[in-house]
């Protein structure tokens, strides 16, 4: 057991990855001697070799076309894009050959490959680097979107990610990066795509998030308790798609109330799936109207304004109260 | 630069001992040729016959220009240092390569700039205070004045490459001005498929603009080497049908020789051009950078010697324009304009948190202006 950071859970899931299975590769802008701008990569050139570890030229759709490519002639590329706002520019490829190389091949070229990416506001970062567009991915056929929220469950998940027969888009909430440390197994671990994990339990409310607002959405949580006497149930998505719909049925079903969280903007964001499956499956047992904290319709805000852009625990705490406070 | 020819070498790894391939011999690639353009040497020489031949009060101007550059980012560095600015870019080492761009433009010819270009925009008429804002997070910086045409800088990289070529097609069809349009971009966004792509259009279209690749030998942590297969960049000019010069980026003269000759093509209406700045990257990729971590100091030693803006000094010496006392009533003119500049930042630097919903449309939708409202209700401000 060691306490680490994200990045360094990160690392080990690619490390442990890399050293399981000699087909795993890792490419991308400055990942190799740089050891990537966040670190994520660092020490994996020296470890593995520059035929599996290795810079490319600043193309995001080379990137992208390349691990394809790769991953059909039998490798497991794991491309890092350096921030998800440049995963636009690889667009193409992500939508044309790395979610429908299966069904264009008709299973003959499965693409067992993962594109990982940080993602998300809060770490006062220049234009296009606070980008929360997971909701393009998720819409994407043939495509698994994976959040983490933690070091232990991000390494797990991206252990998961490159084991997968299928391509992974794997965002990582990088306020969360070097933001606290957690302890992390030493033997390897995975954890299943498509699982939410209950974060904390409760019986007024459901709150659903995922990533790097699990953390105020934690917060407000434990406000609540403390202050309000209010016990919400908090579940963490973890993986967008396939999405855990029976996990988040069932609290509801239990609760009657839910409030969902996330960063991207709010129309045709994650929630709004969210609600149409609650509203499938759960109809019957809704006490009040579903309510969404989420980023504006906006353009992601320069850094001095993103404070207000960002879903914080003052915000989903009084949307929880609301929620409660329904008849 | 003479015709040159590389040879194509088998790939490590691919050797199948069996394979006829083993056979064949590598392929010949003939790349053409391209001119090289220096006219200030490193000992501030001049090449008389390529001097574009600037009178005395224009060297003098051009001069403070790169002093000012240089003020301007010492400044920005130190002030990101001491929490007092976001992340910033440094251009350290470039300022010849951005004076030296935007040199023959007129008011009325466009620019689309990289992040790294604040000596260009300094030039170009964007007040310091606002770029101080732009870097600090503030969302108004962007904006150009009024009377600048060119275009908020671009981070994504590459991705205001084809804008200056749409720019360029419009003054062509429109055909009512001889405008023209300067791009930069660096090694690095050389890689990028839309750069090629916006090359390619411009040729097809005979777009009066001139792309200016800023060749620093860094991308990041990725050296040129391992960015192109063809280290001097200036050689994809001609593939596109693009004339193409490769000139010394840390000579301003040249810089000014080159941009000159390319505007004047342009204007005249015969295209595009390209021009492949050699520069280095004295300094950080940006503050969040440690180039230690991929570079050796040695190399950027080696650079030392070259700087833009000791090279025009000794030269502007030797011609009698500038002497010791000059030197430094220009570098505190320059800082005290810096200085003054920030006091005026200071002033500005207030965040204003409805301005995220400015400029979203023109005319906000119900379902935007609901969220808006919705806030400013909890800001307590509506
Ligand atoms: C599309 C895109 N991909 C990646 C990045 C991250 N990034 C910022 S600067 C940079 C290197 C750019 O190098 P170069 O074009 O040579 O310009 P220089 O920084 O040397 O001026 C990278 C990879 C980005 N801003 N945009
Ligand atoms: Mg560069």
């Amino acid at each position: 057991m060691a306490q680490m950071t994200m990045v360094e859970a990160l690392n080990r899931a690619l490390n442990e990855s890399m050293t399981a299975d000699d087909r795993v590769c890792v490419m991308g802008q400055d990942i190799a001697v740089n050891g990537g701008v966040f670190r994520v990569t660092k020490g994996l050139l020296d470890r593995f070799g520059a035929d599996r570890v290795f810079d490319t030229p600043l193309a995001e759709d080379g990137i992208v076309g390349t691990a394809v490519g790769m991953a059909i002639y039998g490798l497991r590329p794991v491309a890092e894009i350096q921030f998800s706002g440049f995963t636009m520019q690889a667009f193409d490829q992500i939508e044309q050959n790395m979610a429908r190389m299966r069904n264009r091949s008709r299973g003959k070229y499965p693409i067992s490959m993962v594109m990982r990416t940080p993602y998300g506001g809060g770490i006062r970062a220049v234009e296009h680097h606070s980008e929360s567009r997971e909701a393009y991915w998720a819409h994407t056929p043939g495509l698994k979107v994976v959040i983490p929220s933690g070091p232990r469950n991000a390494r797990a998940l991206l252990n998961a990610a490159i084991l997968d027969p299928d391509p992974v888009v794997f965002y990582e909430p990088k306020a969360v990066y070097r933001a606290f440390r957690e302890d992390v197994p030493d033997e390897m671990e995975t954890l299943p795509i498509g699982t939410a994990r209950i974060a904390r339990e409760g019986a007024d409310l459901t709150l659903i998030a995922y990533g790097a607002v699990m953390r105020p959405t934690l917060e407000a949580a434990e406000d609540l308790a403390d202050l309000h006497q209010v016990d919400v149930e908090v579940i963490d998505l973890l993986s967008i798609k396939p999405m855990d719909t029976e996990t988040i049925v069932n609290s509801v079903t239990k609760t009657g109330r839910c409030v969902i969280v996330h960063e991207g903007p709010r129309t045709c964001g994650i929630a709004a799936e969210i609600i149409a499956r609650l509203n499938e499956h759960a109809f019957e047992y809704l006490l009040a109207p579903i309510r969404r904290v989420t980023g504006f319709d906006t353009h992601f805000p320069y850094f001095q304004v993103e404070r207000h852009y960002l879903p914080d625990s003052e915000t989903i705490a009084e949307a929880v109260r609301e929620t409660l406070a329904w008849e | 630069m003479p015709s040159q020819t590389i040879q194509t070498s088998a790939v490590r790894g691919t050797p199948d001992p069996t394979s006829s391939s083993r056979a064949v011999p590598p392929a010949r690639i003939d790349l053409g040729e391209i001119d090289d353009l220096r006219v200030l040497d490193e000992n501030g020489e001049v090449n008389e016959a390529l001097d574009p031949g600037l009178p005395d009060d224009e060297l003098l101007r051009v001069y403070r220009a790169m002093v000012l550059t240089r003020k301007f980012d010492i400044r920005m560095l130190n002030m990101q240092r001491q929490g007092e600015m976001g992340t910033f870019a440094p251009g350290f080492g470039q300022e010849a390569t951005q004076i030296g761009q935007v040199y023959p433009l007129a008011q009325r010819d466009w620019y689309s700039p990289s992040y790294r270009s604040f000596g260009a925009q300094i030039w170009r008429g964007w007040p310091m205070d606002q770029l101080f804002l732009l870097w600090d997070g503030f969302f108004e910086g962007f904006a150009p004045p009024p009377d600048v045409n060119d275009l908020p800088f671009s981070i994504v990289i590459g991705s205001h490459v084809p804008l200056a070529v749409g720019i360029a097609m419009g003054i062509r069809k429109k055909g009512v001005e001889d405008a023209v349009v300067v791009c930069n971009f660096g090694d690095g966004a050389s890689s990028q498929g839309i750069v090629s792509e916006s090359m390619n259009f411009a040729a097809v279209f005979k777009a009066p603009c001139v792309f200016v690749v800023e060749n620093n030998g860094w991308a990041i942590s990725t050296k040129l080497e391992q960015q192109s297969g063809v280290t001097e960049l200036a050689r994809r000019g001609p593939a596109f049908g693009v004339p193409s010069v490769r000139v010394d980026g840390n000579d301003i003269l040249g810089m000014i020789a080159a941009s000159t000759r390319a505007v004047e093509h342009a204007r005249a209406g015969h295209g595009p051009y390209l021009i492949e700045a050699v520069t280095y990257r004295m300094g950080v990729h940006t503050t969040a950078d440690d180039p230690k971590v991929y570079r050796s100091d040695d190399e950027v030693r080696a650079w030392e010697g070259k700087c833009p803006i000791r090279r025009m000094e000794r030269h502007l010496t030797e011609r009698g324009l500038l002497d010791a006392e000059t030197i430094e009533t220009i570098g505190t003119a320059c800082e005290q304009e810096v200085l003054a500049a920030r006091e005026s930042f200071r002033k500005r630097a207030i965040a204003r948190p409805e301005e995220i919903f400015d400029f979203v449309y023109e005319e906000l939708p119900p379902e935007l202006a609901a969220q808006r409202d919705e806030y400013l209700r909890r800001l307590g401000r509506a």
